[in-house]
């Protein structure tokens, strides 16, 4: 009676302890703007979440994936870095996720390497912000390797002088940089460069100087978001769109606002990573079940980019078997290659930044829709770094 | 004057100079929110920082009787001085607070001279004015500042030599707690001296202070250059803390915050500006993770209310109630 | 040259807009002494009026602007009865912290029955394009804009200076004690006049909705620009306010058109020193 007493006990106390181990919930400090600009990349973020859960469960190696979702409210780096303080020091998070605005990432990076705490980049985009932080991956794209991208296609379709217009910040910078350096270097001349402030929503002075100069094209960088279409909009009442083409990163035509550009949009050629339409299996499986859980919601580059964030996180969880250890995570992490909704990504081991097809689409019209169409790519794009 | 009346008068300003329970309070609950609260403590040091500000504000406004819509631009100032200070390798924290104390007070009364003449509405907007014209500098000199990007590579040394700046925020907790107890100190040596007295006197009846021969115009100086001078050091401590500087600092939305904090919180008590602090940051935090939009909404509906009720804010309404509290206990003896 | 010249009609056609939206807070701000922070978020309900008109109920443009102005001017009449009377005697602080209450309540509200995304609203094709004006080519919506602003300028000043009703709004600016002892309800003046101001607002922000968006931020970020443009122009005069508009659009556009460096730098230095030269404005009561 006594042994069997005992050993009951032992059965029940061994199984509690085995429940209590999986009890941790691995925990995803998650950084998004979700009020002021950019509140919309949080509630695509959110979906695409939903998304990936849908397919694979909320349960990873037998433990819960909790994810803690803080609002940046925009780029506010003070702000971003303090949320990351609180939820390293406070939540013990095992990762740091999201991460949509340069400015954000740039403020939290160091406390990410000072704690150890994986960092996965969803968006942003520049350059050299990767060196100095062992334990930060990028998982979005850089604007420096879509300008170049683009600076070579427009060369290559026989366009001689390009304005560059980019918004006053650093991605934009960058990318005004690489366009230059890339188009001048395949020959091309540089018609003239104008920068706008971030929050500028009357254009005409800049689309008039960009028509003085009459040149073949004007390359366009700005934030993704309300803006772009306002541009465009006012390109085509400017008359712009009739002497000079438009083109650009896929940011100025990112899906969500191209309704608002309607059909000054049309024919804008861009280069970008992801394209909703892209025609694969995976693709069209992340289409379906993003539609479902969120059908008012657009599908973009944020949600393609989160959707592979959270399978490089529940990968590294499963490989370890729940046992989550830094440097083992990076390990795994920078040997990442899988096939993504936008095409076949891999990690570059050397410096954890994303290697990826380019793809170079248009707008057009389908079904009384507007869309981008893929009609060119570019595969294992490397970040070519900063040309400031 | 009788010797009666200096009596008297001396027995007031000593009344006014006591400790009151309320802000007692504060700063004890603030030091055991150290012991209470472990992993909060960025959010609690912002809430000091805040607080501080908002009481520079209140000498401003609250003692002085000048309104500002643009005093994020001092606050953005020191924060930006000492932050520079340090990215470029002068790390000392005391000396980096004083060089942002020094360059926004300069910048205070050289202001203060330029705006003699203005006064009531146009101050409103002439302060409003300045608040932007220095954030659009700020935000169109990204090679100086960071623009959008902020201030980063801030890194600082030790305070006293002794005490590194840690990942948990111990450091920056006592720093912070540390100046804004004596800034504060300071604060109510000066409301109760008779500089401090002049400067209500001129918010109150300004043709009385005139015929006494104290020059309005020096006052408002004085007024701007200790108010800028404290908004200084609560930025430099903001830099220094979180060892990165926003273009917030020096944003309209700082200054309305900040202004809203202090009327929350109650003009013209010096500790009014901490409690609004408190209750605002506090608040934001909470609504702001709940959902960002209840945030906005619930601000909005309690600024409302308050003007609507509540004159004086958490330090009125905190008097009402204690006076009602002793006249019911007065009545049940 | 050619293209100056078109910065400077884009300039022009801004400053309409904004004559519309700030025309109503100079009047309140000069005849009834409040200091209404909330005035952007009149310009807000137009312009979003105007957009879900035309989007949901298939309202044709013209008659969109229309109703988007009645509804501005009812919602303001409402705030007015309702809440703002209550503060005319107020310190202006108070004033100030109260409608930045209602704008902060108007934003969350906008934003959770509208959505934090702009919105965008369609014109007509007449107003699509470009009308050939000699060697010059002007955008047909700015055309319109001008003329629209102008035929508004006349009405509104005319309405104030020639009838019975705008005599009254003088009166009760020089002297509301008197003006009410002479048997005139003010309060329903005041009313009358604050839905005016208003429905002003609100045709202006239903007509901005084209060249600068509209989201729920709108009455934060516009409310830097109205008040500058009201404290410049001076304030209670229409005349002053319409000129500071004008300036302002003006240098606005074109100094981004000839130093884009410098941003809104120009503007906001040009504002300081208009307004520590002459802290009343440029036509406002002298202080």
């Amino acid at each position: 009676m006594l042994r069997t007493t005992v050993i009951a006990c032992a059965i029940i106390g061994l199984a509690t302890t085995l429940v209590r181990a999986d009890d941790r919930p691995v925990k995803i400090g998650w950084l998004m703007s979700y009020t002021g600009p950019g509140a919309a990349a949080g509630a695509i973020g959110d979906a695409a979440i939903a998304a990936f859960q849908k397919q694979n469960g909320t349960v990873v190696a037998g433990r819960k994936v909790q994810i803690i979702r803080r609002d940046t409210t925009g780029p506010a780096p003070d702000v971003a870095r303090r949320i990351a303080q609180e939820l390293i020091v406070g939540e013990k998070v095992d990762f740091l996720a999201g991460m949509d605005y340069t400015a954000n990432t740039m403020a939290v990076a160091p406390l990410s390497t000072a704690a150890k705490v994986p960092l996965l980049i969803v968006n942003s985009a520049t350059s050299g912000i990767l060196a100095k932080h062992p334990y930060a991956a990028r998982f979005g794209f850089t604007t420096t390797s879509v300008a170049k991208e683009i600076a070579i296609y427009a060369a290559r379709q026989g366009m001689k002088n390009v304005y560059t217009f980019v918004h006053e910040f650093e991605p934009g910078l960058d990318a005004e940089a690489m366009f230059i350096r890339e188009f001048k270097a395949v020959g091309g001349a540089i018609a003239g460069s104008v920068r706008a402030p971030m929050k500028t929503t009357d254009y005409s002075p800049y689309i008039q100087r960009i028509k003085d100069a009459k040149p073949d094209a004007v390359f366009v960088f700005m934030a993704a978001g309300e803006l772009p279409s306002i541009f465009l909009r006012q390109c085509k009442e400017a008359g712009l769109d009739q002497t000079t083409k438009i083109i650009g990163t896929g940011d100025i035509v990112d899906e969500p606002n191209l309704p608002t550009a309607g059909d000054a949009a049309l024919g804008v050629i861009t280069a970008f990573h992801y394209t909703p339409t892209h025609d694969s299996a995976v693709n069209r499986e992340f289409a379906a079940v993003y539609s479902r859980v969120a059908p008012d919601k657009s599908l973009n580059f944020i949600a393609a980019t989160t959707y592979d964030v959270l399978h490089a996180i529940y990968s590294a969880v499963e490989q370890q078997k729940g046992e989550l250890d830094p440097d083992k995570t990076m390990e795994i992490i920078k040997q990442l290659k899988f096939e993504s909704p936008r095409g076949p990504i891999e990690i570059d081991p050397a410096t954890r930044d994303i290697v990826q097809t380019i793809y170079f689409r248009k707008v057009e019209k389908r079904d009384g829709k507007l869309v981008n169409i893929e009609f060119a790519s570019v595969p294992g794009v490397k970040d070519p770094g900063s040309a400031r | 004057m009788t010797a009666v009346d200096i009596v008297l008068v001396r027995k007031a300003i000593r009344e006014r100079a006591r400790w009151r329970s309320l802000e007692i309070a504060f700063w004890v609950a603030a030091a055991c929110s150290y012991f209470l609260f472990p992993t909060h403590l960025v959010l609690l040091t912002q809430i000091i920082i805040s607080g501080l500000f908002a009481m520079s504000l209140d000498l401003l406004l609250g003692y002085g009787g000048i309104p500002s819509f643009g005093h994020a631009a001092f606050f953005g100032l020191g924060a930006y001085t000492a932050g520079l200070l340090a990215a470029h390798g002068w790390g000392e924290p005391l000396s980096g607070l004083l060089a942002g104390g020094a360059v926004a007070g300069a910048t205070g009364l050289l202001f203060s001279i330029v705006i003699a003449r203005v006064h009531g509405a146009a101050m409103l907007m002439v302060t409003m004015c300045v608040g932007l014209l220095v954030y659009e500098a700020a935000s169109r000199t990204p090679w100086l500042t960071g623009g959008d990007t902020g201030l980063q590579g801030i890194a600082m040394w030790p305070v006293l030599g002794r005490f590194e700046f840690d990942l948990f925020g111990k450091t920056a907790f006592w720093y912070a707690y540390a100046v804004a107890f004596a800034l504060y100190l300071a604060a109510r040596r000066y409301v109760s001296s008779p500089e401090g007295l002049a400067l209500e006197g001129m918010r109150e009846n300004p043709t009385r202070i005139a015929s006494l021969a104290i020059s309005s115009a020096k006052r408002k100086m004085i007024a701007f250059t200790v108010s800028a001078t404290l908004a200084g050091f609560a930025g430099a401590l903001l830099a220094q803390t979180t060892q990165i500087v926003a273009l917030e600092t020096l944003s309209f939305d700082r200054s309305v915050s900040t202004l809203i904090m202090l009327v929350v919180g109650g003009l013209g008590s010096l500790i009014g500006g901490f409690l609004g602090a408190a209750l605002f940051v506090w608040l934001r935090d909470i609504l702001s993770a709940l959902n960002p939009v209840y945030w906005m909404f619930w601000l909005g509906l309690i600024l409302i209310g308050m003007m609507l009720s509540a004159r004086g804010g958490l330090v009125g309404g905190v008097a009402l109630l204690s006076k009602r509290m002793r006249a019911m206990i007065g009545s049940a003896t | 040259m050619l293209g100056f010249i078109n910065i400077l009609l884009a300039g022009i056609a801004y400053g309409f807009v904004l004559f519309l939206m700030a025309g109503g807070l100079s009047i309140t701000l000069g005849l009834m002494k409040f200091a209404n922070m909330a005035h952007a978020a009149f310009a807000m309900v137009g312009g979003y009026s105007a957009a879900l008109l035309i989007a949901k109920a298939d309202v044709p443009f013209v008659p969109a602007v229309i109703g988007a102005a009645f509804i501005a001017a009812l919602t303001g009449a409402l705030f007015e009865r309702v809440l703002f009377h209550r503060f005319y005697r107020a310190p202006e602080l108070e004033q100030v912290l109260m409608t930045i209450g209602v704008v902060y309540v108007a934003i969350a509200g906008a934003t959770y029955f509208v959505g934090p995304e702009q919105i965008a609203i369609s014109v007509p094709a007449w107003l699509e394009g470009n009308v050939p004006l000699g060697v010059l080519e002007i955008n047909n919506y700015r055309a319109f804009l001008i003329l629209v602003g102008l035929a508004l300028l006349g009405g509104v000043v005319g309405f104030i200076e020639r009838t019975t009703f705008g005599a009254k709004i003088r009166a009760a600016v020089a002297n509301r004690r008197m003006t009410a002892s002479c048997g005139i309800d003010v309060d329903r003046l005041y009313t009358a006049a604050f839905a005016l101001g208003s429905a002003l607002a609100g045709l202006g922000g239903a007509l901005s909705v084209k060249l600068i968006g509209l989201d729920p931020y709108f009455p934060i970020k516009f409310l830097t620009e109205l008040l500058i443009v009201v404290s410049v122009g001076g304030l209670g005069s229409l005349g002053g306010t319409f000129v500071a508009a004008i300036l302002f659009g003006v240098v606005d556009v074109a100094g981004k058109y000839l130093f884009p460096e410098a941003g809104g730098f120009i503007l906001y230095a040009a504002a300081l020193i208009v307004l520590t030269v002459r802290p009343q404005g440029l036509a406002g009561p002298q202080l």
